[in-house]
C-alpha cells in the first residue's frame, strides 16, 4: 500500500443514499481472479446502456466529472455484499476517497487496507457538499480533516491504527506477522 | 467481589483476544474457523504466493463453491462444461489453490457441498462460541448457534489465511428483544424483514445484535439462521443468539460436532456464554410479533419493505424514493398485493435449508405454479437436497411445474447464469433485492418461502395465509 498524506481533489456527486456494492461493481463482473482493471466495471448499470455504450447523462461521465477523484454520496454507501473488488473498481477507475454521512463497516474497512479514504461527515457538511459539486477538497489524514474550498474544516473519523498504516504506507499482514510469538503462545494457552 | 455481567459478545470476544485494543492498535483476534469460496479467495492465496507464506492452520480453514458454480444437473455430474469461462476458471483456481496450499474442499461434485453459510452448521463445525469469517457478508447467519461470525474483505481472508488472525475493534452491542407469537403464516424471515424495516438498512452499523427474548427462544435452528442471515441487512456485521437445548440438539451427531466425552465437555463451555443477567448492552432495541403479517419489499433495498396487505407508502420529494419506484415499475400508494410475478426463486442462504423446502412444498402439494411463471428451487446444499429428496419434496416442486436443481447461490445473485430477465418481477426468498442483484434490470420482491410458493400458485403477489387452511 502506498502512504497517502494528503489528498487534494475535486468532488463528484452521487446523491442516492444506501449506494451498495452491487451498484459499484455487479456481481457478474466478480468471476475475475486477479484485482486489475475493475475500475471499467464501476457503476457499470448505471454508466453504459444494454449495448455498453456511456450514458452520457450519468455524474461520472459528464465533461465535469473528469479527473475528480473523491466521491460525494449519500447516507450508508458501501452496504451489502462484503466484496472487496468494490474499493478495487473505484481506485482503478481514480476515485481515492468517498465523502458521506455513513459509510458500512465492511466496506469501510475493505477501503482503508487498500488506501482509499472513507471520510464520514456532518449533515451540514455533506448537504453543502452534495450542493457543490467539482468543489475542490483537501483531506488531510494527519490532522484527519476535511477542509472545503469555503475554508471550512471538519475533523472525520479514523481509527489511530488506521491512520498510522495510511500515514507510513504499512499494510496490516505484515503487522500480523510481526505478532507470531503472541499467536504461538495463545495457540498453546487454548490447547492447555 | 463478582465479575462484571459481560454480554456474550464480550464473553467469546475474550476468549479469542491474543492481545487487547490498545488506543493505538486494535485487538488481535483468533479466529476458529475460516470458511472460503471461490469468489472471495483468488487474490487471497495471490498475497500469500507472492510472499512465500503458508497457510497457517489449515486444519482451521474449509473450503466449497457456490456463488460461480452452475445448478444445472448435467453441468455439475454430466460433463458438460460451465458456461461462463470465467466462473470455470475461479472454480478451476479454487481446486489448485486449495491442492497447492493443502486446504480441505468440498468441491464441484462433493456430497457434502453447498451454500458455504448452509454447511457449516449442517456439518457441525459451526460451534457455539466459535469465531467465524469468511469473505462473504452473511456469514452471520453462523451466530445463529451462538459463534461470533461475520464477514471479512479478500485482504482479511488474506490475514486470516496467513495468520489465523485478525485485526479488530470490538463493536458495539445491541439487544434487539422479540416478544409475542408469531401468528400462522408469518415466519422468521417475516420478522427479520419486519425487524430491518423498523431499524433501518443502516440501523445496526458498527453494532453485533444479540436477538434474544421468548420469540427468538422459540424458534428452532433454521429460522434462527434464517433471522441471523439478514442482520448485515440492517447494517449489522454479526446477529447472534444465545444457544440452548435446540442449539445442541440441533448439533448433537453431526459430523464434524464433538463427540463422546468432548462433546460433554464441549457442551459445558457452551452452556457459559449466553449473556449475564444485569449485561448492559449499548442499544435495545424492542419488538413484538404477535403483531407481524407476512412481510415483502417492494424497493431496491431490504429496508423498503411493508405488510404484504398494506400500499407502497408514499414520499413526496424524495427524488431516491421515486427513482427506486421507477425502477421497480411500482407506484406510490398502490396496493403489493396482486402484483403479477414472473419468477419465483426459492433457495439461498436465508431459505434454502430443509425447513424452508418443507414450508413451501406444503403450499405447493397438490397444486401448480401458475401459467407464464418460473419457479426455480435450488436446495442450500447437497445434504438439503438429498433430505428433501428422501422425503420427496422434489417431486412436490417438479409435479407443480417448478425446476429443482443442484445446490448453489443460484439466483440470489446474478453471477452463475441462473438470472431474472430484464423488467421481470422475481419473489425471492433470498436477502438482497439492489437493482440488478438477480440480473440487470431485473425487479426483486424479497419474501418468506410461504408467501413466494403462494405467489407462484397465483402468478400474483399472494398473501400465503389465503392458501393455508
Ligand atoms: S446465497 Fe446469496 S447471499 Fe447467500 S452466500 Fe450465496 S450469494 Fe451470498
Amino acid at each position: 500500500m502506498k502512504a497517502i498524506e494528503v489528498l487534494r481533489a475535486r468532488t463528484v456527486v452521487l446523491p442516492g443514499s444506501n449506494i451498495d456494492t452491487d451498484q459499484i461493481i455487479p456481481a457478474r463482473f466478480l468471476t475475475t481472479t486477479t484485482r486489475e482493471g475493475l475500475g471499467r466495471s464501476l457503476f457499470a448499470d448505471w454508466r453504459y446502456d444494454g449495448q455498453g455504450a456511456l450514458l452520457p447523462d450519468f455524474v461520472l461521465n459528464r465533461p465535469e466529472a473528469q479527473g475528480c477523484r473523491v466521491l460525494v454520496a449519500g447516507r450508508n454507501f458501501g452496504c451489502g455484499s462484503s466484496r472487496e473488488h468494490a474499493p478495487w473498481a473505484l481506485l482503478d477507475y481514480g476515485i481515492q476517497a468517498v465523502i458521506s454521512t455513513e459509510i458500512a463497516d465492511i466496506f469501510r474497512s475493505n477501503s482503508l487496507k487498500n488506501g482509499f479514504l472513507p471520510v464520514v461527515v456532518d449533515e451540514t457538511t455533506s448537504s453543502w457538499l452534495i450542493a457543490n459539486p467539482g468543489a475542490e477538497v483537501t483531506i488531510d489524514v494527519a490532522s484527519t480533516t476535511l477542509t472545503l474550498p469555503t475554508g471550512v474544516s471538519v475533523k472525520f473519523p479514523l481509527e489511530a491504527f488506521s491512520r498510522y498504516c495510511l500515514l507510513n504506507g504499512v499494510d496490516e499482514l505484515g503487522f500480523l506477522l510481526d505478532r507470531r510469538g503472541d499467536i504461538e503462545a495463545y495457540e498453546q494457552r487454548r490447547h492447555s | 467481589m463478582a465479575p462484571a455481567p459481560q454480554t456474550m459478545l464480550e464473553k467469546v470476544w475474550r476468549l479469542h483476544e491474543v492481545s487487547s485494543e490498545t488506543a493505538d492498535t486494535p485487538a488481535v483476534l483468533y479466529i476458529d474457523l475460516h470458511l472460503i469460496h471461490e469468489v472471495t479467495s483468488p487474490q487471497a492465496f495471490a498475497v500469500l504466493r507472492e510472499r512465500g507464506l503458508p497457510v497457517r492452520r489449515t486444519d482451521l480453514t474449509l473450503a466449497t463453491m457456490d456463488h460461480s458454480t452452475p445448478t444445472r444437473t448435467e453441468q455439475i455430474f454430466g460433463g458438460a462444461p460451465i458456461t461462463i469461462d470465467s466462473a470455470a476458471k475461479q472454480v478451476r483456481e479454487l481446486e489448485i489453490n486449495c491442492a497447492q496450499f493443502g486446504v480441505e474442499l468440498l468441491g464441484l461434485r462433493h456430497s457434502q457441498r453447498g451454500i458455504v453459510h448452509i454447511i457449516g452448521p449442517e456439518l457441525g463445525i459451526t460451534q457455539p462460541g466459535k469465531t467465524v469469517v469468511c469473505g462473504d457478508s452473511h456469514t452471520s447467519t453462523h451466530g445463529a448457534l451462538g459463534a461470533l461470525a461475520f464477514g471479512i474483505g479478500t485482504t482479511e481472508v488474506g490475514h486470516v489465511l496467513a495468520t489465523q488472525c485478525l485485526l479488530q475493534r470490538k463493536p458495539r452491542t445491541f439487544a434487539l428483544s422479540v416478544s409475542g407469537r408469531l401468528r400462522p403464516g408469518v415466519t422468521a424471515k417475516d420478522l427479520i424483514l419486519a425487524i430491518i424495516g423498523k431499524i433501518g438498512v443502516g440501523g445496526g452499523t458498527g453494532h453485533v445484535i444479540e436477538y434474544r427474548g421468548e420469540t427468538i427462544r422459540g424458534l428452532d435452528m433454521d429460522e434462527r439462521m434464517t433471522v441471523c442471515n439478514m442482520s448485515i441487512e440492517a447494517g449489522a456485521r454479526a446477529g447472534m443468539i444465545a444457544p440452548d437445548e435446540t442449539t445442541y440438539e440441533y448439533l448433537a451427531g453431526r459430523p464434524r460436532a464433538p463427540q463422546g466425552d468432548a462433546w460433554e465437555r464441549a457442551v459445558e463451555e457452551w452452556r457459559k456464554l449466553p449473556t449475564d443477567a444485569g449485561a448492559v448492552f449499548d442499544r435495545q432495541v424492542d419488538m413484538d410479533a404477535s403483531v407481524l403479517e407476512p412481510m415483502i419489499t417492494y424497493g431496491t433495498n431490504p429496508g423498503m419493505v411493508i405488510p404484504i396487505s398494506a400500499a407502497i407508502p408514499t414520499r413526496d420529494n424524495d427524488a431516491v424514493f421515486a427513482k427506486s419506484l421507477a425502477y421497480m415499475g411500482l407506484e406510490a400508494g398502490a396496493p403489493i398485493k396482486d402484483q403479477p410475478v414472473n419468477v419465483v426463486f426459492l433457495g439461498s442462504c436465508t431459505n434454502g435449508r430443509i425447513s424452508d423446502l418443507r414450508s413451501a412444498a406444503s403450499v405447493l402439494r397438490g397444486r401448480k405454479v401458475a401459467k407464464g411463471v418460473q419457479m426455480l428451487v435450488i436446495p442450500g446444499s447437497q445434504q438439503v437436497k438429498k433430505e428433501a429428496e428422501a422425503e420427496g419434496l422434489d417431486r412436490v416442486f417438479i409435479d407443480a411445474g417448478a425446476e429443482w436443481r443442484e445446490s448453489g447461490c443460484s439466483m440470489c445473485l446474478g453471477m452463475n447464469g441462473d438470472l431474472v430477465p430484464k423488467g421481470q418481477y422475481s419473489v425471492s426468498t433470498s436477502n438482497r433485492n439492489f437493482e440488478g442483484r438477480q440480473g440487470v434490470g431485473a425487479r426483486t420482491l424479497l419474501a418468506s418461502p410461504l408467501t413466494a410458493a403462494a405467489s407462484a400458485v397465483r402468478g400474483r403477489v399472494t398473501d400465503p395465509r389465503e392458501l393455508l387452511v
